[in-house]
């Protein structure tokens, strides 16, 4: 080919890339996306500028304390509200203005929203039924979705007849019986018991991977997200504060929130000195993060099952033990250092209160948050030294 | 004080039962006494044969009937989607209020009012007359008397279906949008469903009572529509015939009794093996 040919070619697929708005790293568009969405109520800013994407076939959670937006975009997601300011998007449509009955996605909501005067089999039939099935089509269907929550046996149950568990899987088998592309959950295990909420986590994971459909799982409990996620959206007042995978989001939360709110912390005020060493409770550490600014202030996080008790003389900290609990698997310790802080150890050796003893971690615990960065800030930092320490080897 | 719970709630009772002795009970014992027996005090079914083979009675129970089950088909037509739509307001309860105001004001005043509304010099033909319209015979007529009639009956209607709408969770409208059910889809198949319970009390509280109305068929109506209401006070204040006008008196309560029936609250039971 000559040259410039060649060239035209390129620029023609450059301008065709363009216009499609396609990138060549990521050719899937993704099944939902929102493009700088807010929404207020007059002065109230429930969502601020909210941009996330949503690859098809993925578990998502929504994970937040009340009030910091999660329900609302699930909301948004639904149909139910409507955008201030932004644009949602389905598979790469603008879909702002859809009403809620024509968008490809179903809810499982927080109070399961059954209908009390059918029974179960009518109520899975509901949406198959507006869609103008034929009774047999529907009998198959209702049949299939009430076999994948295993409660076949109660299909002329009354809703009145069941337990909050059934409740919950009749409305599971109710949304999915439309055949959605997104589920929506909206805190749908927080009114069962712990034994049975355990059960349907696991239930729900299957059923997300059994069918390949995304879903999109809003909950305030943190241990409920980190095991069923795909990824996990951090949310803290109508703003995502990280997203990431369970294991990103706790290993290296990105500021005093998430660590706080994701798992148990200490956090302490300190000091990153220069790469690789970090200043807190008057001591210099040996830690793994690089990239900041000489001498800047930081917040040091260290996760309690991460620590360990010693003898002084091993201890890089010296505590006195304050109070000591046994939970089973450990003993969950609150010890005092010198300087007055408090830490949180879950120990796996029992001690005795008023002890002084030696507290050890090792330099990889030590996770090192900086104020007001950004994730993407996070990332490139990141990048930066893993790149050198790559190069060094 | 008595003291076993069941003597408790016999004494709690015993004001009310007693009411409910002199003023229901006995009056339908009597009621049912005079029907039975001739104006000597003898035992007859005389009354009873007169009124089934009368082609006039017969008439007036259809007419009676047939009005009452108009003023409540128009009632609940106009009632349901004003209940609907006072459940979807903000200050619901206020204009609630101001739906059920006017039944605290005497059944006879609003009558009369009607009367002065609807008089060949009334305010209605006057208003007309603005436009160069005749004054019209508007009293005395059938329209004129389902008017009224509806007018009155309308917040009897309004209120139960408001509560019965009003008790329906949010949530399950929300459901039934998400699964794809458009507006009308939803109220067709979950909402009005749901609402049951109150347009049957509705039904009730209309039809009912609108079977024997006699006030409203003389002022408004003129006398055009006979009613089983009209042929009572006939018979009690005018013929002085009251074993005739007992007969109809127990016919109606019978009549009452089936409306009840059919519009009572069934709970959805099933058997199950």
């Amino acid at each position: 080919m000559q040259p410039v040919k060649l060239c035209a070619f390129l620029v023609t697929i450059d301008l065709l890339i363009k216009s499609e708005g396609w990138e060549l790293t990521n050719i899937s568009t993704p099944i939902i996306e929102f493009k700088n969405v807010g929404l207020s109520y007059g002065d109230d800013e429930v969502l601020k500028n909210i941009d996330l994407e949503l690859e098809a076939g993925k578990f998502y959670t929504l994970l937040g304390p009340s009030g910091s937006g999660k329900t609302t975009i699930l909301n948004l997601i639904s149909g139910q509200l409507t955008v201030t300011h932004g644009d949602i998007l389905f598979e790469g449509n603008i879909i702002n203005d859809v009403p809620v009955e024509k968008r490809h996605m179903n809810t499982v909501f927080q109070d399961y929203g059954l209908f009390p005067n059918m029974t179960v089999f009518e109520n899975v039939a509901f949406g198959p039924s507006i869609k103008g099935m034929s009774k047999k089509d529907i009998k198959t269907k209702v049949t299939e979705m009430l076999t994948l929550v295993k409660l076949n046996q109660y299909a002329d149950r009354e809703i009145t007849e069941l337990s909050g568990g059934q409740r919950q899987r009749v409305a599971i088998a109710r949304a999915l019986a439309n055949d959605p592309e997104v589920l929506l959950l909206d805190e749908p295990l927080s009114a069962l018991d712990y034994k049975l909420r355990k059960e349907m986590q696991y239930e729900l994971r299957e059923i997300q991977q059994r069918l390949g459909i995304t879903f999109v799982f809003v909950t305030h409990d943190q241990e409920e997200a980190l095991a069923m996620s795909d990824w996990i959206f951090v949310m803290n007042d109508g703003v995502i504060q990280q997203n990431g995978s369970p294991e990103d989001i706790y290993d290296e939360p990105i500021n005093h929130f998430v660590a706080d709110f994701i798992g148990e912390s200490n956090i302490l005020d300190g000091i990153m000195k220069t790469d690789y060493l970090v200043h807190f409770t008057g001591k210099d550490f040996e830690n793994v993060d690089a990239g900041m600014r000489p001498n800047e202030r930081v917040e040091i996080v260290l996760r309690p099952e991460d620590l360990d008790l010693t003898t002084i003389e091993n201890g890089k900290l010296i505590v006195t033990i304050a109070d000591q609990s046994f939970r089973g698997d450990y003993y969950e310790i609150t010890a005092i250092d010198d300087d007055g802080n408090e830490w949180q150890v879950q120990a796996t050796n029992k001690s005795k209160i008023d002890a002084r003893v030696g507290l050890t971690f090792d330099p990889e615990d030590i996770h090192i948050m900086r104020f007001n960065e950004s994730e993407n800030d996070f990332d490139a930092r990141l990048e930066s030294y893993e790149g050198e320490e790559d190069a060094e080897k | 004080m008595p003291k076993s719970k069941k003597q408790r709630q016999l004494f709690y009772l015993m004001p009310y039962g007693l009411w409910l002795l002199l003023f229901v009970i006995a009056p339908l014992i009597l009621l049912l006494f005079q029907s039975l027996t001739t104006q000597n005090g003898h035992f007859t079914l005389h009354n009873y044969a007169l009124y089934f083979s009368s082609g006039t009675y017969l008439l007036m129970t259809f007419n009676s009937v047939f009005y009452a089950f108009l003023i409540t088909i128009i009632t609940l037509v106009i009632s349901y989607p004003t209940a609907y739509l006072l459940n979807q307001l903000k200050q619901k309860q206020f204009w609630l209020l101001l739906v059920i105001l006017p039944t605290w004001i005497n059944l006879l005043l609003k009558t009369y009012a009607f009367i002065g509304l609807l008089a060949k010099t009334g305010t209605v033909n006057n208003f007309m007359s603005l436009f160069g319209i005749v004054p019209q015979q508007l009293l005395f007529s059938n329209w004129s008397f389902l008017l009224v009639a509806a007018y009155i009956e309308i917040p009897f209607m309004i209120l139960p279906i408001f509560n019965s709408l009003a008790e329906i969770n949010p949530r399950l409208e929300q459901a039934s949008r998400d699964l794809g059910a458009n507006r009308w889809q939803t109220l067709r198949r979950v909402i009005m469903p749901l609402s049951m319970p109150g347009i049957k009390a509705g039904i009730q509280a209309v039809f009912i009572p609108s079977l024997s109305l006699f006030m409203i068929t003389r002022l408004i109506g003129g006398n055009r529509v006979i009613t089983l209401g009209t042929a009572i006070e006939e018979h009690f204040l005018v013929t002085q015939n009251w074993q005739l006008g007992s007969t109809i008196g127990i016919i109606l309560i019978v009549a009452m009794v089936i409306t009840m029936i059919f519009t009572r609250d069934r709970k959805r039971s099933r058997k199950r093996g």
